[in-house]
């Protein structure tokens, strides 16, 4: 018999359960623990980096080591100890070069674990898929299909030897080395990650993906992507990530950089499900990540963004909307259940004139979770008739847990429109009688109000996604786990 | 169908509902009458399961059996609908979805597989042309922002999507206006036959012309103090309350 009441709910929660926390014996190669210039000089050997790749690490490293960790976020976490932290790990026969026939197949069996059979991936039409474990690249998927069109997909580390024109005027321009701490950290010794460059006026025919996840104990993933969108371009990119459940917590710190030319336009949508560490707050990854895209004229980017997993994240994709007429906007599902701290948001930084953005948040917190919406909207002096619509939703379940909104508004020119709306609700015990009694169970009737809540942000995401985070959803927020 | 025997209940310490008998077969029609107060929807609640209540004493079966052990979803893939005196809201949530999401629950929980797309468009369609609901209705957020009449309305539409075996409807004539009242009426009584029952709680015998009830029963204080047939309706539209709690008390 399931009953609801809230002490029962509280607990139904409690015992949800990480679906992807397995983990996978690959034979690994994996660096000594510690982070010294011998260690970058070594990563950057290992990737057959040219000296110029090498030089931006070291300097990365430098700016990094005379910076203190942040401290405003509205999260609080036993602070990473980063000499205790393998900075390198590969699965060891991985090697993007080879065909599918070569992965290993304790790798494959991962991937079919995690739901993205390879060989399915490659039937199915209109989405390509790169795969990073730790810190590599280990499969990437269409490339030949893309190369047609002149779209470049592909890890971030072959970029580097094979398109070094295109990564050394871009890499760092949008998020630069010394932008804060995690960024530079990330500067200085990511590992891999995926490149992705469309050219001028091609609109790109299938989704990009990528695939994180983080297998090796006791190692950090510090991947780096960027986006090129040349102009009048178009691409949609997605990116999902799981980790295996672990006591100690991992550390994931990325850098996402997009650049939207004249006229491109960028969709990034993001499902992450990183391990959020066990009920009782034991475990899990912090996932501090900085990403941030650049619009020039006309242009557009969209960030869409379905949170559900990591014990502390601290993310704020953000948009410099630099061209007139551009656009940005932000669409956000933050979930957070036990212990989980989120504190993410975003940052829209208006500089052109013109430029409207728009901001849909929706924070779901259950158990003693601590929810948090941080956004800034900036419009700077010459950024005449600049808009900006905020709106920020907030659905608590239970009385333990919380849910905060910071917005920050600094308006510079008086032409400036900038509208903020705020609502808290909780799932109520009325609500859920209803679904029962129209003979919906108590955990589907969440789920259904839930993805109610939802349901503006779900519809920004592809279609093939849509699904697969109202699935995300239900699972974290619910009792049983398949 | 139904039957409670010497049902109490209430919340915390109060008791809301004190000593309930009241039988209901297949076939028939009953309306519940009484003053602002007197327990009805507590006892519609309560026959529908919600956990709020506790039952101190008594028993409710359902063809038979003892369904004081079930959870209201239980009850409901029984055939148990309560038409809500106040259907709340679910955001974001469509009618169609929602009424797709409960058929294909209560399916499920009888081992069935879901209903076709198909024929759930042909239902959604036949019972939204039934009760004369806009079909651009149905696209809209459950309940969100729905005037009082179309809240009622769209509670029979459910009621006549999951066809029920027992349906409770809870004042659902209040906020309705004439043509809908008719319609809505009209729209329930098709749904009558011999293997279902209703239960209508109302305060007016404006929709017991329509839905002509068998027995109607007068519950005052958390007790049936009087039962009869339809023309009692008329009495105590006549008359009021009074002379009924005046009776109740000596
Ligand atoms: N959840 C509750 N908490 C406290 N009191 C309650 C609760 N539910 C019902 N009651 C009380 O029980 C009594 C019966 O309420 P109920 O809603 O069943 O009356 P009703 O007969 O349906 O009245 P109306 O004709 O106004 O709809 C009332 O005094 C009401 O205040
Ligand atoms: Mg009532």
């Amino acid at each position: 018999m399931s009953k609801y009441t809230e002490e029962e709910l509280q607990k139904e929660l409690e015992t949800k359960e990480y679906e992807y926390g397995f983990y996978t014996d690959i034979e690994s190669e994996t660096f000594p623990k510690g982070l010294n210039e011998d260690i970058i000089r070594a990563i950057s050997k290992k990737k057959n980096e040219p000296e110029w790749m090498t030089e931006w690490r070291i300097d990365a490293f430098k700016i990094w080591s005379e910076m203190e960790e942040p401290e405003w976020a509205n999260v609080h976490y036993e602070k990473p100890n980063f000499q205790n932290i393998s900075y390198y790990s590969a699965p060891k026969k991985a090697d993007p070069n080879k065909t599918l026939d070569d992965v290993d197949p304790e790798l494959l069996e991962m991937y079919k674990k995690l739901g993205i059979s390879i060989d399915e991936q490659k039937k199915l039409q209109g989405i390509a898929i790169d795969i990073v474990v730790d810190s590599v690249s280990v499969a990437t998927t269409f490339k030949k299909t893309l190369a047609e069109k002149g779209i470049i997909f592909c890890p971030i580390s072959e970029a580097i030897q094979e398109h070094p024109e295109l990564v050394k005027k871009y890499l760092g321009t949008v998020v630069p080395k010394k932008d804060n701490f995690y960024a530079a950290l990330n500067s200085a010794v990511f590992t891999d990650g995926s490149f992705c460059y469309i050219p001028k006026g091609v609109r790109c025919p299938m989704e990009l993906s990528t695939y994180f996840r983080i297998n090796q104990a006791g190692t950090g993933q510090f991947e780096r992507t960027l986006v090129i969108a040349d102009e009048e371009s178009y691409v949609s990119y997605l990116e999902g990530c799981t980790a295996p459940s672990r006591d100690e917590n991992q550390l994931h710190a990325a850098v996402v950089e997009l650049i939207a030319l004249d006229d491109a336009e960028i969709k990034y949508s993001t499902v992450q499900n990183w391990y959020p560490g066990n009920a009782e707050g034991k475990g899990g990854v912090y996932n501090f990540v900085t990403k941030r895209g650049l619009c020039e004229t006309n242009s557009k980017i969209s960030w869409t963004q379905v949170e559900t997993g990591s014990a502390v994240t601290w993310k704020y994709p953000s948009c410099v909307l630099k061209g007139n007429n551009s656009v940005g906007e932000f669409y956000s599902i933050a979930v957070t259940n036990n212990f989980q701290q989120a504190d993410t948001g975003t940052k829209m930084i208006h500089l052109g004139k013109n430029t409207k953005s728009t901001i849909i948040s929706k924070g779901i917190s259950a158990g003693r979770s601590q929810n948090s919406y941080r956004g800034l909207v900036q419009i700077a002096a010459k950024a005449e008739n600049a808009r900006n619509f905020s709106q920020c939703d907030s659905l608590l379940m239970g009385n333990k847990c919380g849910a905060h909104t910071f917005p920050y508004i600094e308006a510079k020119n008086k032409t400036a429109q900038v509208e903020h709306e705020a609502t808290t609700s909780k799932i109520g015990e009325d609500q859920i009688f209803y679904c029962n009694q129209r003979g919906i169970d108590t955990e589907k009737a969440i789920a259904l109000i839930v993805n109610g809540f939802s349901k503006d942000v779900l519809n920004k995401l592809p279609m093939e996604f849509a699904v697969e985070a109202q699935k995300l959803l239900e699972i974290s927020l619910e009792g049983s786990v398949g | 169908m139904l039957q409670i025997k010497n049902l109490h209940a209430g919340i915390e310490d109060k008791g809301i509902l004190k000593g309930i008998d009241l039988e209901v077969k297949a076939g028939e029609v009953h309306a519940i009458m009484g003053p602002n107060g007197s327990g009805k929807s507590t006892l519609s609640s309560v026959i529908a399961g919600k956990e709020e209540y506790e039952v101190t004493e008594g028993e409710i079966f359902l063809n038979g059996e003892n369904i004081d052990e079930l959870g209201p979803e239980e009850r409901a893939h029984a055939g148990v609908f309560l038409s809500f005196q106040y259907p709340v809201e679910i955001p974001g949530v469509s009618v169609t979805n929602f009424v797709k999401t409960a058929i294909n629950e209560t399916r499920k929980a009888k081992g069935l597989e879901e209903m076709p797309a198909s024929e759930m468009l042909k239902k959604i369609r036949e019972k939204a042309e039934l009760l004369e609901i806009d079909r651009k209705f149905l696209s809209r957020s459950l309940n969100e922002g729905f005037s009082g009449g179309e809240k009622k309305r769209n509670e029979i539409f459910q009621m006549a999507m999951l066809e029920p075996k027992l349906a409770i409807l809870d004042e659902t004539d209040s906020g309705l206006d004439i043509d809908a009242l008719r319609i809505v009426a009209n729209g329930v009584n098709k749904l009558r036959n011999k293997d279902n029952a209703v239960i209508v709680i109302t305060h007016y015998q404006r929709l017991l012309d329509y839905i002509v009830p068998d027995f109607v029963h007068v519950l005052h204080n958390g007790k049936i103090v009087k039962s009869g047939t339809k023309e009692l309706a008329l009495e105590l539209e006549e008359k009021g309350y009074d002379w009924i709690k005046q009776e109740a008390t000596i």
